[in-house]
């Protein structure tokens, strides 16, 4: 057993700012993650980091311009904080050495961004997230911060008190990728969950393999609840055969959308009279969908996106990096041809439920960065606000958890007593199918009728360790079943198809049939690698767990939620529903029996209300 | 195991050696020579890989790609002796060859063992010897490639399992090299004010800082190879990177020189340019040695 005063799940930007920020309160940390830091998915970013830095710019315009993208779903505490602790945040990024582009007078740059009102968008050429991730990591081989590589976490060490807002967390237990050995990581202060989104609940999507929902689905199971999961952006423009994305930096210089038949779409189908090509990402995503679903598609799946009359100079000025990737990952010269491109999943703007200093409703469990919600995104993230998200929350949680003092959080955590519950007839039973015969005991289980209850911390942890031992042992020795290939497979379908831009009652509820028969599949799944060595057909199986409870989250929320705002468009009413929504969707597990309520949105801030608009640019 | 006693391989693929030299090639950033990156686009401009691919496209459209891909796992009998399976794999448009070893996973064994995450070319975990040369799997289009496209872990590494290789040895080159800012004195945070950088020394370090980590140089290198201790490229472009950003300062400046101008550091390289060759980020790794060999000379600090 391993111990720590905090554990750091996860090692991507979110992640090593918590393990940096828990390292300066003076703490003992220590960082497990399935990925050695440096291939954490946050290198994939490429866009920029947007802080309020320079005069005419303050943290109450990027506040007002954060909640105004969210569609009025972001909580006031939460936005506030990120627009304020932001710039001196990204000021100490730059103070490690991060190789921000810069001004003749050698101050960092910024650029204008969708949705902002003015230019505070930092960046480092296009790689911005690559060199965060990397100057983050340099900083924790200074600090000589410990980090566990190639360890995959399998499940939190949590009491089983009845309520989840009594329960602890004490610690992790993880599984060494290399040997193949289980063993506890015990948190003496604080376990912190940076396991970035999910994207792979889907089956095109610009994010990583890795990007699985691990950490969702733990806190999850372990009682907290997942907070807005139904929205969920698409990103237009990515390329149809990885996912690979193809910034709007395209479409900002001029590039143009065609159709099969050549046509112009955005104007000639009347999608967007004004904006064109230029409209927010959700609309241009789904007026591709509908090219394609009326037969104008390309081979039946993508559209076309031309930059060729940009001409060679231009394009290879100001573009070059687009050349590359269509070239590399689509095999297709865009100098020459147009480029294929679709919609694809992009980010994930709901996630574990938290409060402006990361915490859950579990003492001594934190999350931050795109497995969280805190919520600044609210229906909708502005492009440019999750890296800072990072940073801030990051560092707060990593403070927090080290015991300093960042007095009384506004945004209230937890189920409790008198909060409105949804009682829609659901066409399934979500949740529990059985899973416990995979050797998963859930603590719940133990925790419904509130025996055995366990309380010190070692013997938590011991208790998760052996479960999750005889998880493992039970899924190397069954030798026949299904692969989880398939199961995976089989949902990421079915998310794409019916949880896409595109939503509707009798979708919804399809999806919710197949990934009950998922879930029902998934007892029968095995491993078939026996090898202990680096067993990635366990570590994939163990994920496809975790992605059918996300899933189940997001389509659930999809399907309560009949209103338009913000990424989530519902066919029954495509307007949004200030009367009605403005709240938040949460999904409580339940002990494998899940339930639906909500809270209300919160608009007051600092110095003001922030009073619903229409969202139009 | 390691695969360091493989056998030198055959294949057509493998580019001509650079001659040795010892001769300081003019700096490209300087000098405004065509980078690697440069003359890429180049010769596409030309639309000659344009036209072969798409040539190789037609002809592989509705086929299978035939992969020969290495397997070894110190555990399970069968495999213990390293051997190469075969695979025949659907091709389709824009196919890599991480693609196909996912596909091969996937659908025909679901023991094939490989790092991938990104599929981008951002993470650096899928560096493999395809077809007698480190490639990043994601970033190469199996139609380019003579079949059977042989995939292999990266040489002079230990192979863990299949195509994962230990990656220890790497990633304590890279700390070696005390790969962070060192300035304490940094204007306080909380004024916002940073620290000056003109956009030319910035441009100056563009290249260095783009390393993924993938270790495919390291694996090229026949310094590396022989030498366990020799820093290697990538660790070298990283001392690089910090030397030679200004917003340090002289001292530390030195401190990083001399890191990098001990017993099995710059001068160890002898230019053989195949870490620049196979660097899937176009890094001009061999250039950036020489450099740090000038500003170490220009130090007067001690020679090896
Ligand atoms: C292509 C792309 C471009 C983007 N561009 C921008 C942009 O320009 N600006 C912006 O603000 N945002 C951008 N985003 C969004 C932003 O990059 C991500 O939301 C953010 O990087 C997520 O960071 P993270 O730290 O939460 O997670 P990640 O970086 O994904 O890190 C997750 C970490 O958790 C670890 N982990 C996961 N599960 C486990 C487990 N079970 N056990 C142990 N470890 C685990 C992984 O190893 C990894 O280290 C972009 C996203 C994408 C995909
Ligand atoms: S220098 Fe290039 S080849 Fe070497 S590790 Fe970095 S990216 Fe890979
Ligand atoms: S999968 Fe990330 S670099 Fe290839």
């Amino acid at each position: 057993m391993y111990e720590h005063d905090v554990i750091v799940v996860g090692a991507g930007g979110a992640g090593l700012r918590a393990a940096i920020g828990a390292h300066e309160a003076g703490a003992d940390v220590a960082m497990v993650t399935k990925l050695h830091p440096v291939r954490s998915h946050t290198g994939a970013a490429e866009g920029g980091i947007n802080a309020a830095l320079r005069e005419g710019d303050d943290w109450e315009l990027h506040a007002y311009d954060t909640m105004k993208g969210s569609d009025y779903l972001g909580d006031a505490p939460a936005i506030e904080t990120l627009a304020q602790d932001a710039p001196e945040d990204t000021i100490t990024l730059e103070h490690w050495g991060m190789p921000f582009s810069r001004e003749d007078d050698g101050t960092v740059s910024q650029r204008p961004f969708g949705g902002l009102s003015f230019p505070r968008t930092t960046y480092a050429g296009a790689e911005t997230g690559h060199h965060l991730l990397h100057t983050m990591y340099e900083q924790v081989v200074k600090r000589g911060i410990q980090v566990y590589d190639e360890w995959y976490v399998m499940n939190l060490a949590v009491t089983d008190e009845p309520d989840p807002n009594d329960r602890t967390c004490h610690g992790v237990v993880a599984y060494d990728v290399q040997s193949g050995t289980v063993e506890g990581f015990k948190a003496n202060q604080g376990v912190i969950l940076a396991t970035g989104g999910p994207g792979q609940a889907f089956d095109h999507t610009t994010n990583a393999v890795s990007c699985t929902g691990d950490g969702n689905a733990m806190a999850y199971r372990a009682g907290v609840p997942m907070e807005d999961m139904e929205f969920v952006q698409f990103h237009p423009t990515t390329l149809p055969s990885t996912g690979v994305l193809i910034s709007e930096g395209v479409r900002g210089e001029g590039g143009i959308l065609y159709n099969e038949g050549g046509e112009r779409f955005m104007f000639e189908h009347g999608y967007a009279n004004n904006d064109g090509e230029l409209a927010s990402r959700d609309v241009v995503s789904r007026a591709e969908l509908t090219e394609v679903n009326n037969g104008r598609g390309i081979e039946d799946e993508y559209v076309h996106l031309d930059m060729r009359h940009l001409g060679s100079e231009r394009i290879l000025d100001r573009l070059e990096n687009i050349l590359h990737l269509a070239e590399d990952f689509e095999g297709v010269d865009g100098l020459v041809e147009p480029m294929p491109v679709k919609p694809g999943q992009h980010y994930e703007m709901g996630g574990i439920e938290t409060d402006e200093n990361g915490a859950t409703c579990i003492d001594g469990l934190y999350a931050a960065g795109e497995c969280a919600c805190v919520s600044v995104h609210g229906a909708n993230r502005l492009g440019g606000n999750a890296l800072p998200e990072l940073i801030v929350f990051g560092k707060r949680a990593g403070r927090h958890a080290a015991g300093d003092d960042l007095g009384e959080a506004e945004i209230e955590t937890g189920y409790s007593e008198g909060v409105e519950e949804e009682d829609m007839e659901l066409p399934i039973t979500p949740g529990e199918a059985g899973i416990a015969e995979t050797g998963a005991t859930d603590t719940e289980d133990v925790a419904a009728d509130g025996s055995g209850q366990l309380s010190d911390p070692d013997g938590v942890l011991d208790r998760t360790i052996t479960e999750e031992r005889e998880r493992v042992e039970y899924l190397m020795e069954k030798d026949d079943g299904i692969q989880h290939a398939e199961i995976r497979a089989k949902l990421q379908k079915a998310m794409t198809e019916d949880v896409n831009v595109f939503r509707t009652e009798a979708g919804l509820k399809r999806a919710l049939k197949t990934i009950r028969e998922c879930r029902e599949a998934y007892r029968d799944v095995y491993v078939d690698d026996p090898s202990r060595t680096f067993n990635t057909d366990l570590q994939m199986t163990i994920e496809t767990r975790n992605l059918i409870d996300v899933a189940e989250t997001i389509t659930l929320g999809a399907l309560v939620r009949n209103e338009f705002r913000g990424a989530h468009w519902r066919q029954e009413k495509q307007e949004r529903d200030d009367e009605n929504w403005l709240k938040h969707t949460l999904v409580s597990w339940n002990g494998g029996k899940p339930s639906i309520w909500y809270r209300p949105v919160i608009l007051e801030g600092e110095n003001k209300t922030y009073e619903p608009k229409v969202r139009s640019y | 195991m390691s695969t360091q006693q493989q056998e030198p391989d055959t294949d057509a693929e493998t580019e001509p050696e650079e001659p040795e030299s010892q001769e300081v090639p003019a700096d490209q950033e300087m000098s405004g020579l065509a980078s690697p990156q440069q003359q890429r686009l180049q010769r596409k401009h030309d639309g000659m890989a344009e036209r072969e691919r798409e040539a190789a496209e037609d002809d592989l459209e509705g086929d299978s790609v035939h992969i020969k891909v290495f397997r070894y796992d110190p555990e399970v009998e069968g495999k213990q002796e390293p051997r190469f399976d075969d695979f025949h794999v659907p091709f389709e448009r824009g196919m890599t060859v991480l693609d196909a070893v996912i596909y091969a996973r996937d659908e025909f064994d679901s023991s094939l063992t490989f790092r991938h995450s990104c599929r981008q070319a951002i993470c650096g975990s899928d560096a493999f010897f395809v077809n007698g040369r480190q490639r990043l799997g994601c970033k190469t289009q199996i139609s380019e490639l003579d079949q059977p496209v042989r995939i292999e872990p990266l040489p002079h590494q230990e192979v863990v399992k299949d195509l994962v290789v230990d990656m220890d040895h790497f990633y304590d080159q890279m700390h070696a090299v005390e790969p962070y800012f060192q300035d304490e004195d940094t204007p306080d945070s909380a004024d916002l004010e940073e620290q000056r950088q003109s956009p030319e020394n910035r441009e100056k370090i563009k290249m260095s800082s783009r390393c993924i980590w993938c270790g495919a140089c390291m694996s090229s290198c026949n310094i590396a190879a022989g030498d366990n201790e020799y820093l290697g490229p990538a660790a070298i472009n990283k001392a690089y990177k910090f030397a030679m950003d200004d917003r340090e300062s002289e001292e530390i400046k030195e401190h990083r020189l001399r890191i990098v101008e001990q017993e099995h550091g710059v001068w160890r390289c002898q230019t053989q340019f195949s870490c620049t060759e196979v660097c899937p980020k176009d890094i001009p790794l061999t250039e950036h040695i020489q450099e740090l060999k000038r500003e170490a000379v220009k130090k007067n600090l001690k020679f090896w």
